[in-house]
């Protein structure tokens, strides 16, 4: 049976892992790069960073992590933050990221996500999108690491970058991001359920029946988390033990 | 001992080369790694690893674009029976067809076609994730358990025309080729450069392994 992924997510500054709260406040945590093994060795099913600041004169930091991480981890690495071109994406993947993660770029130019997909494959073009519930389910997306809205629906941009290649879509709840009360379900089973590719739940969780719940109500095909990893409050195993214990099918 | 690892702008090259590199410098009797598209330098391989992701079409007009390739690899795989392990779109090229975008022509060095996973409407696709393989016994899965997870990500399989052909199987629900084999070629579905330990395993039966 295929299992349910367990992705912690590194927020990289410059070089180094931060945690997010509501995306404001960053506190430093650590190197990226030895955080990575830890989790590789811990049984992280895949690893995701999030290059936040994504200015362009820091970019060759993030291409040194990439290449030292993808030479210490032998489990998928997703990197996005600041991907704005088909060239951004190919020296990523030519620094050792398996999947690249588009944001802003995505919603400003909707042909860079066919043009990708074609390029490298579906299966390394992860869609993120940031949503913001604007009423009885309906959310928008926001862009610019959730620092500029837009009046578009989130619902209907999950089917549209799906239709045109996404291989996955990583679906923050701006709402949820650092409250640590659970993923944003609503918003997770809407899209999960009128696309066919996999949905990673991000933004909420806190605690271990967040996970379940992210999978039960929300289905999600993955489960992304951030902080709770970080400071040791619990750790990858406590996820799977606990997910596994409540019947969903995890990679022990 | 060459071992070569073919270089035509695949996105996983960089991920295939620096597993096999971690598993080899462990062995007892490293081989040579090269990352190269040179004719010449293929020629000359003892092993060969052909990786890939994305569309089959779009991998294989890369192949057939570089001068010689294919041919430099037509000769050493079937001319000279030198061992051959292809990864996700790397083996599915081996088939005779695919039909992903349209019919699209394969080496036609395993009989058998590409086909679209077919599967439930609750089930997405592309099928991505860590699923359980199970195997024929064969020395290419020494000391792999039976439902051990590998790391998967297609959606598109290959239906090989021969059972003899698929040693090793994954569900989703219904069945799908993880790895194929045939006299020296061989073939995995899933990512061993990808999945951790055990696909360390995998990479380290291959580059032991002396088809016969």
């Amino acid at each position: 049976m295929l299992k349910k992924r367990i992705i912690p997510c590194l927020d990289v500054d410059r070089g180094r892992v931060v945690k997010g709260v509501n995306f404001v406040d960053l506190v430093d945590a650590g190197d990226p790069v030895e955080q990575a093994k830890i989790y590789n060795s811990e049984g992280a099913d895949e690893l995701c960073f999030l290059d936040i600041t994504a200015s362009s004169d820091d970019r060759e930091t993030l291409f040194e992590v990439v290449k030292k991480t993808a030479e210490n981890c032998f489990i998928p690495l997703t990197v996005g933050g600041g991907v704005r071109t088909i060239d951004d994406i190919s020296r990523l993947l030519h620094h050792g990221a398996d999947k690249v993660s588009i944001n802003t770029a995505a919603v400003e130019n909707i042909d860079l996500v066919a043009k990708a997909a074609k390029k490298y494959g579906s299966s390394t073009l992860v869609i993120a999108v940031d949503a913001k519930k604007n009423g009885d389910k309906s959310w928008n997306i926001f862009t610019h690491g959730g620092r500029k809205s837009t009046d578009i629906d989130a619902l209907e941009y999950c089917i549209e970058v799906a239709n045109l290649g996404a291989g996955e879509i990583l679906l923050t709840s701006m709402d949820r991001d650092g409250t640590k009360i659970g993923f944003d379900n609503e918003l997770l089973s809407t899209v999960s359920s009128s696309i066919d590719i996999p949905v990673i739940a991000s933004g909420g969780v806190g605690n271990l029946e967040h996970f379940v719940e992210g999978v039960l109500k929300g289905g999600a095909s993955a489960l992304l988390a951030a902080s709770i990893f970080h400071f040791g409050e619990y750790s990858i195993k406590d996820v799977k033990t606990y997910l596994a214990e409540q019947n969903i099918a995890v990679r022990i | 001992m060459k071992l070569v690892i073919i270089n035509y702008g695949s996105g996983n090259l960089h991920s295939v080369h620096k597993a096999f590199e971690a598993v080899n410098n462990n062995l007892e009797n490293p081989y040579e790694i090269i990352v190269t598209n040179t004719p010449s330098e293929i020629l000359n391989a003892d092993k060969l690893v052909l990786p890939g992701v994305g569309a089959f079409q779009d991998c294989k007009n890369a192949i057939h674009k570089i001068d010689g390739l294919f041919e430099s690899l037509e000769q050493v795989v079937i001319g000279e029976k030198k061992a051959f392990m292809g990864i996700c779109v790397g083996m599915q090229l081996l088939a005779e067809k695919s039909l992903e975008f349209g019919e699209c022509e394969g080496f036609g060095w395993i009989p058998g076609e590409v086909i679209k996973i077919e599967a439930p409407v609750d089930y997405k696709i592309p099928h991505m994730g860590w699923n359980e393989v199970t195997f024929r016994n064969h020395e290419l899965l020494n000391n792999i358990s039976q439902n051990t997870d590998f790391y998967f990500v297609h959606s598109y399989y290959f239906r090989t025309q021969k059972n003899e052909n698929c040693i090793a199987t994954t569900k989703y629900p219904n069945p799908i080729t993880a790895a194929v084999l045939k006299e020296n070629i061989y073939g995995t579905q899933f990512h061993p450069e990808k999945s951790h330990n055990n696909g360390k395993q995998i990479i380290t039966n291959f580059l032991l392994w002396e088809p016969s």
